[in-house]
């Protein structure tokens, strides 16, 4: 009976075209998980062709199944364990003989293998012809030709895939020569056939091969699985040293040399002409893209279309996006019970609180959308490892890898950044070490969230020098990166695995619109899925630290008697008066939002025209309360209105002192007063403490808690001056400290989420966190504490930091790496 | 000698892979082994890394990785 459900995994080298075949055969109905434990990417999808359901998932593309990366370990545990009942081998048609030493270990796998020739396009333009009948007899696997690309081949794909599928027969196992090793291979199979569990579960054959190379997790296999594995273990190792000195050769490099033998023998039986030595399109592109001079050039230019296109453009998109948002915010407000004289029902601030964290995140989705796209582009072109080609050495340098460049210039390596997405893209760095540095420097960079907070106290305390304080504090952040990730690659990383640099130049390609939009999409939809919804838990952690435990009782009377008294005096004005009916009770407070409403309106509305509709609107929905806001000639109604507005801004006032005085006495301003004694070291008083402690959340809110802590007393007085006249101790010194604080500051809650899904544990995510405030915290001492002993005022003790962090970069840049590749 | 000695534009044979381990092999996963023909195209625009041509595809690596790959020039 033929079977109506497949299990299909797909396999592949790197730059084969294997996601083009994904999407080409699951269409829209993709997923994207995690393997269990590790942080590699599984695709998962699925599709329906002759009535066979097949579930594909999409392998991550490797060289070769060895233990040694952990995308390799995955694949050949999924092939080993999951048992696909068809694995398609996509292979690159125009580079067949590296792609059959993949094809081979698969092979020896025993699974049921269709191959995949794909790019027919691209190796026929080069004049290669494949004899596919003589490659799938040699093989014993059928072979499909396909330009997925172009769209040919698929159906002759689906096809094969079915017959693999559906046919119970296993498939004749293929046998690569190994020449003087086959005896070793055979005694190596006895020792452990004996065992039921072993040879059930995992070709004798393939597990000889990789006892005998040595492969780590094979060796873990024998530890756990067999009845003495001493006793085999150390069979094994008699072999592998017999073998090697009767051979002069270690076995691992006899099987590789083997394979590659045998590739060459098929791929000259079966390639006509013998593959052109070069490429000569992305060859002579590279002459140019990665010349000595030119190459830099085009690389700045690069990165400065991805920063403007994404950054610059894709904010302004915001202006357009952020109206939409906030009607999501009016629209919810609307649901909500409505606002007392004084006093806000706890479930209206609540969510008003939470929907504006949740809108700080959601207006990132425009730059994002644009930023994700322009990476996809440039994964999909090729010119992601001419980045890493071309600036390797400085990153190498500092531990780092030239992969990191995008990662880094995502994160803002001048100034405006994001660090989400930065900390996303350190996925493809293949070196270990260096990936974990690279994340854990990225949230130093200058996002576009720190900006507003180093404008307004550049503005304040570096006003004669606005330019260079900017270039300062946009420059020295990756000054402080460097060593930093210099010197974690040498401490608490130093024992992470590191990966040799040898890269892949592919040829380049152009990238099809499908493949970039779909990247984008889904990368944002991971950001909204995995990120806004523990945002939101934090925003309501923060809401709850900031509120309670609330006014005593005493202060409420307090406040009470106050709005009393302001209400009576405005009644006392208008009394006689014939509106004076309309705003008794439950009608004043009416007017109030009547009047905010009214306001808002207006300020919205552009041009006459809508200023005009605003008015009709308003005096239809209520024409005596219009009178009151609008008195014109209306002499009455004028005494109202300037009776009103001395209460409705006794109101402002009341709303104000009771924001001020909840936060002094919040669990947070508790938490900002304790630290202070010693924060005082480095410059920080409370106010600053609790704005820097509630901006964990986001960034943006830095600004926003320092406008609430300093009240405003005068109409229309800005942050600006209400801090200078706030805080008149407060010198150019203690803005330097503060904003090196906020340069070092720990990473906010969507990037901390991003780290525990790069780095795969919560450890690092807490480290990440820790060790930030500790920089932060000592660095912040050293400009205050050191600059008010050398007694420096703030633009010297600017220059000394810049100087000590240039000269800390270049030392560290000379210390020697500890290697552990060999 | 080493390939990390070659100048670009060089064809070389390799001999022997020093190389243990993980460079070792990732260097055969990759497809450089003895008796394999390659080219040196050129050095990145700060010297390090290099990039080889090999089999019709291309490869880049760093000086500090090629020292472990003995060849012959030709």
């Amino acid at each position: 009976m033929k079977k109506k459900k497949a299990l299909l995994a797909l396999a592949g080298q790197p730059n084969c075209g294997k996601s083009t075949v994904f999407n080409a055969l699951t269409g829209a109905s993709q997923h994207v998980a995690n393997y269990p434990g590790v942080t590699v990417e599984k695709m998962t999808g699925s599709y329906r062709y002759d009535g066979m359901k097949v579930e594909v998932v999409d392998l991550p593309g490797t060289y070769s199944l060895t233990s040694y990366s952990p995308e390799e370990r995955v694949s050949r545990d999924f092939l080993l364990h999951e048992k696909p009942s068809v694995v398609v081998n996509v292979a690159d048609a125009s580079n067949l003989k590296r792609h059959l030493y993949l094809t081979f270990q698969l092979l020896e796998m025993g699974v049921p293998l269709v191959v995949d020739l794909n790019m027919m396009d691209v190796a026929g333009r080069r004049g290669i012809n494949i004899d596919t009948q003589e490659l799938s007899r040699q093989l014993g696997a059928p072979v499909i030709l396909t330009a997925i690309k172009k769209g040919r081949g698929k159906k002759e794909l689906l096809k094969s895939i079915n017959s693999v599928a559906g046919s119970e027969r296993s498939p004749k196992p293929f046998l690569i020569d190994y020449g003087p090793m086959e005896p070793f291979l055979t005694e190596i199979e006895n020792e452990f056939s004996g065992n039921g569990v072993l040879s059930k579960n995992y070709p004798g054959r393939w597990l000889a091969i990789k006892l005998i190379e040595g492969d780590s997790e094979a060796l873990k296999l024998i530890r756990e699985l067999h009845s003495t594995p001493g006793k085999v273990l150390e069979f094994i190792e008699n072999k592998r040293q017999e073998f090697e000195s009767k051979h002069n050769e270690k076995p691992e490099r006899h099987i590789a040399f083997s394979r590659y033998k045998v590739a060459d023998t098929i791929s000259r039986s079966c390639v006509k002409p013998k593959a052109a030595f070069t490429q000569p399109l992305s060859d002579r592109a590279d002459a140019i893209i990665c010349h000595k001079f030119l190459g830099p050039l085009i690389l700045v230019g690069v990165i400065y279309l991805l920063y403007y296109l994404s950054i610059v453009q894709g904010y302004n998109i915001t202006n357009y996006t952020w109206p939409l948002l906030a009607k999501l915010r009016s629209i919810t407000e609307s649901f909500l019970p409505a606002p007392g004289f004084i006093d806000a029902p706890l479930i209206r601030s609540m969510t008003l609180w939470f929907v504006d964290s949740i809108n700080a995140l959601l207006n990132y989705i425009p730059i994002f959308f644009i930023l994700f796209g322009l990476i996809a582009i440039l994964e999909d072109s090729g010119y992601m490892p001419r980045m890493a080609f071309i600036l390797d050495r400085i990153f190498n340098k500092f531990g780092l890898h030239g992969q990191s460049t995008l990662p880094m210039v995502l994160g803002g390596i001048y100034v405006g950044g994001c660090a989400v997405p930065g900390v996303m893209s350190c996925k493809g760095i293949p070196d270990e070490r260096a990936r974990f540095a690279t994340i854990l420097t990225i949230p130093m960079l200058n996002c576009l969230a720190k900006v507003p907070l180093y404008v307004l106290m550049i503005n304040i305390y570096f006003a004669e020098h606005k330019g260079p304080a900017m270039f300062f504090i946009s420059t020295i952040s990756l000054l402080m990166v460097l060593p930093v990730a210099k010197i974690l690659t040498l401490t608490v990383l130093k024992n992470k695995d590191t990966c040799p640099f040898i890269m892949e130049m592919p040829p380049y390609h152009i990238p099809t619109i499908r493949g970039v939009l779909g990247r984008a999409v889904e990368r944002v939809w991971l950001f909204i899925r995995k990120i806004i919804t523990i945002v939101a838990a934090i925003a309501i952690i923060i809401f709850i630290l900031l509120q309670f435990p609330g006014l005593s009782d005493e202060r409420k009377a307090y406040y009470d008697t106050e709005k009393d008294r302001a209400i009576a005096g405005f009644y006392r004005k208008i009394e006689g008066n014939p509106y004076a009916d309309y705003v008794q009770g439950e009608n004043l407070m009416a007017l109030v939002l009547y009047w905010d409403k009214y306001k808002n309106a207006k300020m919205m509305a552009k041009g006459k025209e809508a200023a005009l509709a605003v008015n009709e609107k308003f005096k239809a929905e209520n024409s005596v309360f219009f009178k009151i806001v609008r008195p014109k000639k209306d002499k009455e109604a004028k005494s109202v209105n300037k009776a009103f507005k001395k209460v409705f801004s006794a109101r402002k006032k009341l709303l104000r002192e009771i924001k001020k005085e909840k936060i002094d006495n919040s669990f947070l301003g508790r938490v900002g007063r304790a630290m202070e004694p010693y924060t005082q070291y480095a410059g920080f008083n409370w106010r600053v403490n609790v704005s820097l402690l509630a901006s964990f959340a986001a960034k943006e809110s830095s600004v926003a808690t320092l406008g609430a802590l300093y009240e405003q007393k005068e109409e229309g007085e800005t942050l600006e001056t209400r801090m200078e006249k706030g805080e008149k101790g407060f010198t150019p010194l203690h803005a330097l400290a503060l904003m090196l604080f906020i340069v070092l500051y720990p990473p906010c809650v969507a990037t901390s989420i991003m780290v525990k899904i790069q780095t795969g544990q919560i450890r690092w995510m807490i480290f990440s966190m820790l060790f930030p405030i500790v920089l932060g915290t000592a660095v912040a001492t050293l400009i205050f504490s050191g600059g008010t002993f050398l007694e420096l005022n703030g633009l010297q003790a600017m220059i000394a930091f810049y100087c000590l962090a240039l000269a800390i970069t270049i030392g560290t840049g000379f210390l020697k790496n500890k290697s552990k590749t060999t | 000698m080493t390939l990390d000695d070659l100048r670009p534009g060089r064809e070389c044979l390799v001999k022997r892979l020093h190389a243990h381990d993980k460079l070792g092999q990732r260097l055969m996963d990759m497809g450089v082994y003895p008796g394999l023909k390659m080219k040196v195209i050129r050095n990145a625009p700060l010297e390090d890394p290099m990039e080889l041509e090999l089999d019709g595809y291309c490869l880049s690596i760093r000086h500090a990785e090629a020292k472990f790959v003995e060849v012959e020039d030709r």
